[in-house]
């Protein structure tokens, strides 16, 4: 019956978001954010776009900018986590009394002494949600996964809770777990959900690609990657009195409050956690056990506990990106136009989140098929969580369209890029909506051009250089704006002409505080060391996730709102006797450090006069930023065409990747010196993906077999070649700042590309990541 | 004996378990030497000990008792930067920012292994007079920092062109 009930109020909901998401889709333009170009767009040779070095690059390079495990509190306390061994089953013997009596020792905590807490609220199903599972935080003797922490330590000193954490001594009452991929779809797969189903029919694509003359019907593996930022996941964390504070490693500072309130039980507004400086995040660093029990564990001892995971406790506690198992088939006529795409397939995840990895993703948008299938079932193992890592779809998704589009090449002997040409979409071929800005074609004949395309052979094996055999490949990048609900900023300007901008953002490395100072600067007028960006703190407004690319615009959104109400109270303080007496908001923006009228520059007065004349210290306001319709009025993505050039050795197999270039389509690019940085970086990870990187899961077990830097290989200084990065910095007229992400884009792509010149040095398809030596030899 | 941190004596642990790593880092407040994996897979611990870049995960501080070692908050004189830490600026070779005092620190000693002949696994002419400075000979020899954030080309450039310059001097 309760079934019953939820079903019918989903289907209530479901056909309400579908007419609202209608009325979106028809709305004038002029209803939609976006609707009219933000100014900035216009200002050409301003801070936009220039190659600014970083704000905070003086503190990085010095070791001086302060990360989650180095702020110094009195009488902390060292936490250290003793693991489950087995994958499910519960615990029979739980002795800590050794480790309780070691040296230091300050507090054992299990389930057993742990204070009650709710589950993590699952990120995704509601607003501000951080948690990567929903299961009971060391609430119960049940294990969920091998891996699990039964017992939290702490003590005086690192070294004596490491100690003790090995003298802890657990036994398992041992239940059988589901840990075979293989074994788990025999027993029957169920619909993937990931925002909205994931199934889509458009025609019949089996019988139409049953019919075309040329196809293409193949399955493609990626296997479960680890995010590995190089910063351990780290919390150090204190109760304040009723507060809770904690100086988080995250992505998430608003969602990370928010969900902790719900943990403990306790108002929003008495937990604070900042986040000045993340080590690397890639979608790991959300919410996981650890925060939970370190902050458990400091309410237990009224002391401040610090927790650093070991290398090992990252791979048990957080989780990274699952496998997946793709069909592709392409059916193409003479001409290289497509009757058919079907893209479907099955991802492990488990019972307790809800990350079905959306591999289809990049194939919702991408090629003008005349019929269209896609599908992502997912088996639920008895595993750790996976999560969202860089790109979660495109990433994986791209590997099996872009290579397949590559086979689809090679059986019409037609030129890979020209064959994407001949496919090229109108309007999105999903969703039918019209693309806000979309130069796809620019970035393949720039990249093709730049890259020297026409020297490739198309047969392949034709280039030798003594042992090496050198080919070259050629794939799709894609990955969708997003602008999420929530984005908010407070602009405070004072009276010396400075102002500050704050917002629950996040500096992972994107260039955060540098981009946003160049974006206010060149809104208000201002010059780059006029303003001062802060972030990284829930107290601040906004519920601003520093993931799906998303933070520029959202954050650029606020921008917008808050220069609205700033410049309505600078008008009202200005008064009658200013030049810009009389004025609307709408009329004046801001330049030369003040503001003016639009179309009447000599109207003008400036900050420092305006707030002097006022006899006011600062004016201080809060804007909102719209919701994102413009995302379902428009069809929205950054875009790349990714070249890559490879040698095998045709003794060993050994890959090496020795050209790479990147040529984006990303709108407005806000800062060429940091922008080029995230792009490289994706590309980096994503020769990773395609060469080295998997997470090795005994399925016997369940678990993570090489839970070390050391035995998950990722791309180092000898792997990685000079790459080249292009882009078309074409203005999206519907976006903040014109600009689309570029902080996920580069990954996507790449494992296609460097499969696809694989093809061509060797002839051998590949089509199970990663490309080892092995499949080559 | 005492170990000589950044100039500074500083007294070895009693616990014999400490790593140099966690001595800078938890004991005395010197948290730019970071962390990455605590088991010498990442470089992003790497210090100077007498001048050579050494793991300091995997340096007990007490082996460091009457040897000097120099961190990254050690490195530049006088509040200004290291050249090399300006270049790491100027040609954005760091993201995150948290690899990066490791890679300031491993090209210090690495330059000064060059100064010395020391050869590389892919240095073709022992015998030869000087080091190559190839960019293959600089990605080899820092090849154990690990970068997460893709930052590797901007590092090696950095490096370059401090490599060249000294050269030119």
């Amino acid at each position: 019956m309760s079934n019953f009930v939820e079903n019918a109020k989903q289907a209530v909901q479901g056909a309400a978001q579908a007419a609202m998401q209608k009325a979106v889709e028809l709305a004038p333009d002029s209803w939609i954010p976006g609707g009219r170009p933000d100014p900035l767009i216009d200002r050409k040779h301003g801070l936009i776009g220039a190659q600014t070095s970083r704000v905070d690059g003086s503190l990085k390079v010095r070791g001086a900018a302060p990360f989650a495990a180095e702020f110094p509190l009195e009488g902390l306390l060292y936490a250290a986590v003793t693991f489950s061994t087995i994958a499910k089953g519960r615990i029979t013997t739980l002795d800590t009394a050794e480790a309780e009596a070691a040296p230091g020792v300050v507090l054992v905590m299990t389930h057993r002494n742990a204070p009650r807490m709710r589950p993590m609220p699952l990120f995704l199903t509601s607003q501000k949600a951080a948690g990567g599972d929903d299961l009971p935080v060391m609430q119960d003797d049940r294990i969920h996964w091998n891996g699990q922490p039964v017992a939290l330590v702490l003590a005086e000193t690192q070294e004596q809770a490491d100690h003790a954490a090995s003298l802890v001594r657990v036994a398992y009452e041992v239940e059988p777990a589901l840990l075979s991929f293989a074994e788990a779809k025999a027993k029957g797969t169920e619909p993937g959900i990931f925002m909205g189903p994931m199934k889509l029919e458009i025609g019949d694509p089996e019988a139409a690609l049953a019919a075309a003359p040329h196809k293409v019907d193949t399955v493609y593996r990626t296997p479960r990657h680890s995010h590995n930022a190089i910063e351990l996941h780290a919390a150090t964390v204190a109760w304040q009195g009723d507060t809770l504070r904690v100086h988080d490693a995250s992505q998430a500072v608003a969602h990370t409050a928010w969900s902790l309130a719900e943990i403990f039980g306790i108002d929003e507004s008495n937990v604070h956690v900042t986040s000045p400086f993340v080590g690397g995040g890639f979608g790991g660093k959300s919410l996981w056990h650890h925060q939970v029990l370190a902050a458990a564990a400091s309410k237990l001892t009224g002391r401040p506990v610090r927790i650093v995971l070991s290398r090992e406790g990252v791979y048990r506690l957080v989780g990274g990106r699952t496998l997946t198992e793709q069909r592709l088939a392409l059916g193409a006529r003479d001409d290289g136009t497509l009757d058919a795409i079907i893209h479907t397939g099955t991802v492990a995840m488990t019972p307790h989140n809800a990350m079905p990895e959306p591999f289809i993703l990049p194939t919702q948008s991408a090629y003008a098929a005349r019929s269209i299938k896609l599908d992502v079932e997912v088996v639920k193992l008895d595993m750790l969580a996976n999560t969202f890592m860089r790109a979660p779809g495109e990433s994986v998704g791209t590997f099996a369209l872009e290579s397949a589009m590559d086979e689809l090449a090679v059986e019409l002997g037609m030129d890979p890029v020209e064959l994407r040409i001949r496919n090229e979409p109108e309007k999105d071929p999903t969703s039918g909506l019209p693309f806000s800005s979309r130069h796809i074609v620019d970035a393949y004949r720039m990249g093709a051009e730049r890259f020297g395309w026409s020297a490739r052979s198309a047969t392949p094996g034709m280039r030798r250089e003594g042992e090496w055999l050198i080919g070259m490949g050629v794939a799709t990048a894609t990955y969708p704006y997003h602008r999420m609900p929530g984005g908010a900023a407070r602009l405070t300007l004072t009276r010396d002409g400075r102002v500050t901008v704050e917002a629950a953002a996040h500096e992972m490395g994107m260039g955060t505080a540098t981009a946003q100072s160049q974006i206010t600067a060149e809104r208000l007028g201002l010059s780059l060391d006029q303003v001062t960006v802060h972030y990284g703190d829930s107290a601040m407004p906004g519920m601003i996730l520093a993931g799906g690319s998303q933070q520029t615009a959202s954050i650029g959104a606020a921008v917008i709102a808050a220069q609205r109400e700033l410049v309505a109270e600078l008008l009202k303080l200005a008064g009658n006797d200013s030049p810009l007496a009389g004025l609307k908001p709408d009329e004046v923006g801001g330049m030369n450090g003040g503001l003016a009228k639009l179309d009447e520059p000599d109207r003008f007065e400036s900050y420092v006069s305006i707030l002097t004349r006022a006899n006011s210290d600062e004016v201080s306001v809060v804007g909102n930023a719209p919701m994102p319709l413009e995302t379902q009025h428009w069809s929205m993505h950054s875009y790349g065409a990714m070249f890559c050039e490879v040698r095998v050795n045709a003794i060993t197999g050994e890959p090496r990747v020795s050209r790479f270039l990147g040529s984006f389509d990303c709108g407005r690019i806000i800062n060429a010196k940091t922008a080029a940085s995230q792009f490289r970086g994706g590309i980096i990870m994503g020769l990773g993906l395609a060469l080295m990187e998997e997470t090795v899961f005994d399925e016997r077990s369940g678990r993570i077999m090489n839970p070390s830097m050391a035995e998950y290989h990722v791309p180092v200084h000898m792997d990685v070649p000079e790459i080249d990065v292009i882009w078309t910095d074409i203005a999206d007229p519907h976006t903040p700042m014109g600009a689309h992400g570029v902080g996920e884009i580069g990954i996507t792509g790449v494992g296609a590309a460097v499969a696809n010149a694989v093809y061509n040095a060797t002839g051998k398809r590949v089509r199970d990541l990663p490309i080892t030596l092995d499949k080559l030899m | 004996m005492a170990i000589t941190i950044n100039g500074s004596d500083v007294e070895a642990p009693g616990d014999a378990r400490v790593s140099l790593l966690d001595l800078v880092r938890d004991r005395l407040n010197l948290p730019g030497t970071k962390k990455g994996c605590n088991q010498g897979a990442c470089g992003a611990c790497t210090v100077l000990v007498d001048g050579e870049r050494v793991l300091s995960c995997m340096t007990l501080a007490v082996q460091c008792e009457g040897r000097s070692v120099t961190t990254i908050e050690g490195l530049a004189a006088g509040g200004a930067l290291h050249s090399l830490q300006q270049a790491f600026i100027d040609h954005d070779g760091f993201q995150c920012g948290y690899c990066t005092p490791g890679q300031i620190c491993s090209a210090v000693g690495m330059i000064a292994e060059i100064e010395r002949g020391v050869p590389s696994v892919i240095t073709a002419d022992l015998g030869g007079e000087g080091l190559s400075l190839s960019r293959e000979e600089i990605q080899e020899r820092m090849s154990g920092n690990l970068c997460r954030c893709g930052a590797h080309n901007g590092i090696i450039d950095a490096i370059s062109e401090i490599l060249v310059r000294e050269a030119a001097e």
